[in-house]
């Protein structure tokens, strides 16, 4: 088993005309991902990826046609709150927003619109999941992984890059790797992900990377203390040197009023048992200490 | 995006709320002239405001009161001659003083743990709430707005109510609330604070009528929407923004300059913040925060440079690329082509990892780059070769 992506996955790319969208749809392509369709609007009755992937016009008709059960958004800003919506309405169970820069007050609106249809959306401003040796989705590269046990979740890009690339080079396999997106309002928070690793029999361990701003960390760390018990959780945080109310690159990066700081959310994650890195480089010693083995 | 007080006061004002009149001035006659309008309509004193986008502005001695003209000019003159918190007084705000019963806090702002836009309320308003919500957090109230029904009119008579405002004032109170809500929303705001939020006696003619006022404002634009704000982007203050930023803004790269001598260069902002605190850990300090982006072509790296070497307390610089959708070999050439143009030589340590990692490492030792392979390492390396630096300076 793994979370979120799988070999059950049958992928719908919005924007997959795009340069964006058909770069990466390639590259889904060419890990064994099961792309099955792509969707833009006036673009219908296309094939995109060299023919290999059938396009629609909406969402609606791509489920109904190909069965598509996910979908990864690679659509600009302005139109990927509309996007989000139409996945939902198509039925699409699970939507991957890998856009960056959509207005918070959009997506305030969306999120709800999602949790009421029992849909899950990831991201936005996110990487996307994969589950090594079974499916990726979105933009992480595909030969940092190694198939494993250790599920990983990540506010980041490239510093969740950097950490999976220390965990293979030291044998460390992973479950699933998740990047749940550096906005401020997100989908799926590290909670919701944190209890997937929980009910997901491959995942023995789970490695969490937080960075300044919001709680979600502190979050995280009490939810864990209470019902994560027999998986051990390793984390790192990213900003202890960031300044106090400077946007560090994602939106959802900002110390302000004291609040979000590096430090409180160590303390908080220390004080629940779990342990924290000091570097990236660290972590695989820290998961074999908590009892992890090489895959 | 923050916006000074008086663009603020507009946004409010255009939704409706009360605020007494003011005027900007960027000279002390201006500041008279204004003085002398307010003083012949009938105010007492006229207050007199710094405009800088920094908190604090009355405890750095930014705010004083005037009662003549004469006074007003000099008062002008001593707050325009101000640098407060690094930032030069270019203009001041001038109004006539209110005459304040009652202060109270109002403020909307959107909160990431409940995905709700927030109200918050307090009958202890005119200091800074941060300040409240630390000392006496039971004198804050909140209430979270619909997300798609938005602040209910019932919501913000409770809201109000709670503060303390007498039932007097409830309407008044209460579509004030609505009106900071709907500030927020319609210009795509991620905070807008009136603090205070004054019951105010009618100047002048001894009625001792009382009317709420919004007697100062502060809003800040979530810069994700300001493509739909053609009008708010057009407020952007370039007085106040580094000539560094205007570039590193136009380029598409995140750059935040710190007070370090290690120029940080890194794709991704986790990585790049990582970065930074590897440097500390090394014993060393970051000198910028600095997200190239994905796919960093040449000319982009070229400009990186620039903005870092800009900085003359920079003494070494850290490349740091983990290569997934950005080619390493790309951002190797970018760096060789760069260092051709630098007009300063400074050591450069270079990590490039991931995608074309193996091409990129043999341009860059071609070129005569000390590379490093662990982030530790370079983080290391770029420490001992700012050190060196200063001993040779």
């Amino acid at each position: 088993m793994s979370v979120l992506v799988g070999t059950e996955t049958r992928l719908l790319v919005q924007g997959i005309t795009g340069r964006e969208g058909e770069f990466h749809a390639r590259q889904m392509l060419a890990y064994g991902t099961r792309v099955v369709a792509g969707v833009t609007p006036g673009r219908g009755g296309v094939s995109a990826v060299d023919g290999s992937v059938p396009v629609f016009d909406t969402c609606e008709e791509a489920v109904r046609e190909t069965g598509a059960n996910t979908s990864v958004i690679y659509v600009p800003a302005p139109a990927a709150p509309d996007a989000i919506v139409e996945a939902v309405g198509a039925g699409i169970g699970t939507v991957f927003c890998i856009t960056e820069g959509i207005p918070a007050l959009d997506m305030l609106k969306v999120v709800p619109v999602v949790e009421a249809s029992g849909a899950r959306l990831i991201g936005p401003n996110c990487p996307g999941a994969t589950s090594p040796g079974r499916a990726k989705v979105g933009i992480i590269p595909g030969n940092i992984h190694h198939e494993g046990r250790v599920g990983l979740v990540s506010r980041s890009g490239t510093l969740t890059y950097e950490v999976v690339q220390a965990m293979t080079d030291a044998g460390i396999g992973q479950s699933t790797c998740v990047g749940i997106g550096g906005d401020p309002i997100i989908g799926s928070t590290f909670v919701d992900i944190l209890s997937l690793f929980a009910a997901d029999p491959q995942t023995e361990a789970v490695v969490l990377i937080g960075e300044i701003g919001g709680e979600a960390e502190e979050t995280a760390a009490g939810w864990a203390a209470e019902n994560l018990r027999e998986k051990p959780v390793v984390a790192f945080i990213a900003g202890r040197t960031a300044p106090e109310g400077k946007r560090m690159g994602h939106a959802g990066a900002i110390i302000s009023g004291g609040r979000g700081t590096a430090a409180s959310k160590v303390a908080a994650l220390q004080a629940a048992g779990i342990r924290v890195a000091n570097s990236p480089t660290e972590i695989p010693q820290l998961l074999e200490e908590a009892g992890v083995r090489p895959s | 995006m923050k916006l000074h007080e008086a663009e603020a006061k507009d946004l409010l004002r255009s939704a409706g709320l009360p605020v007494p009149d003011w005027s900007v001035a960027s000279t002390p006659a201006e500041v008279r002239d204004a003085a002398a309008r307010y003083l012949a309509a009938g105010a007492e004193r006229v207050v007199i405001k710094a405009q800088v986008l920094v908190g604090g502005r009355g405890k750095a001695g930014g705010v004083k009161l005037a009662g003549t003209e004469d006074e007003a000019e000099q008062v002008g003159e001593a707050i325009l001659a101000m640098t407060i918190k690094g930032l030069p007084v270019r203009r001041v705000l001038i109004a006539p003083a209110a005459d304040i019963a009652a202060e109270y806090y109002l403020g909307a702002v959107l909160d990431r743990s409940s995905r709700r836009v927030l109200l918050m309320g307090s009958g202890e308003g005119g200091v800074e709430i941060e300040e409240v919500a630390r000392e006496r957090p039971g004198a804050i109230v909140r209430v979270h707005a619909h997300p798609h029904l938005g602040l209910l009119d019932y919501q913000a008579r409770q809201l109000v109510l709670r503060m303390g405002v007498g039932r007097e004032h409830l309407r008044t109170a209460a579509s004030i609330a609505v009106g900071v809500y709907r500030a927020l929303v319609s210009n795509d705001a991620d905070l807008v604070e009136v603090n205070p939020l004054a019951l105010v006696r009618t100047a002048g003619d001894g009625s001792g009528a009382l009317s709420l006022q919004c007697l100062d404002a502060k809003v800040t634009i979530d810069d994700s929407a300001l493509f739909r704000h053609p009008d708010l982007e057009a407020l952007r203050d370039p007085d106040e923004e580094d000539p560094a930023d205007r570039e590193a803004r136009e380029q598409g790269i995140s750059f935040i300059r710190l007070d370090g001598s290690i120029g940080c260069m890194v794709n991704g902002a986790g990585l790049a913040m990582t970065t930074m605190d590897l440097v500390k850990r090394a014993g060393g300090e970051p000198a910028n925060f600095l997200d190239i982006g994905g796919g960093a072509r040449a000319d982009k790296v070229s400009a990186a440079m620039r903005l870092i070497l800009a900085d003359p307390k920079v003494r070494a610089i850290l490349v740091n690329i983990f290569g997934g959708i950005t080619r390493g070999d790309e951002v190797a050439r970018g760096l060789v082509e760069a260092r051709s143009e630098q007009t300063r030589d400074v050591p450069m340590v270079v990590r490039i990892v991931g995608t074309n990692a193996e091409e990129a490492g043999d341009i860059l030792r071609a070129a005569a780059f000390e590379t490093a392979t662990s982030l530790d390492e370079a983080a290391q390396k770029a420490v001992a070769a700012a050190s060196r630096g200063g001993a040779a300076g």
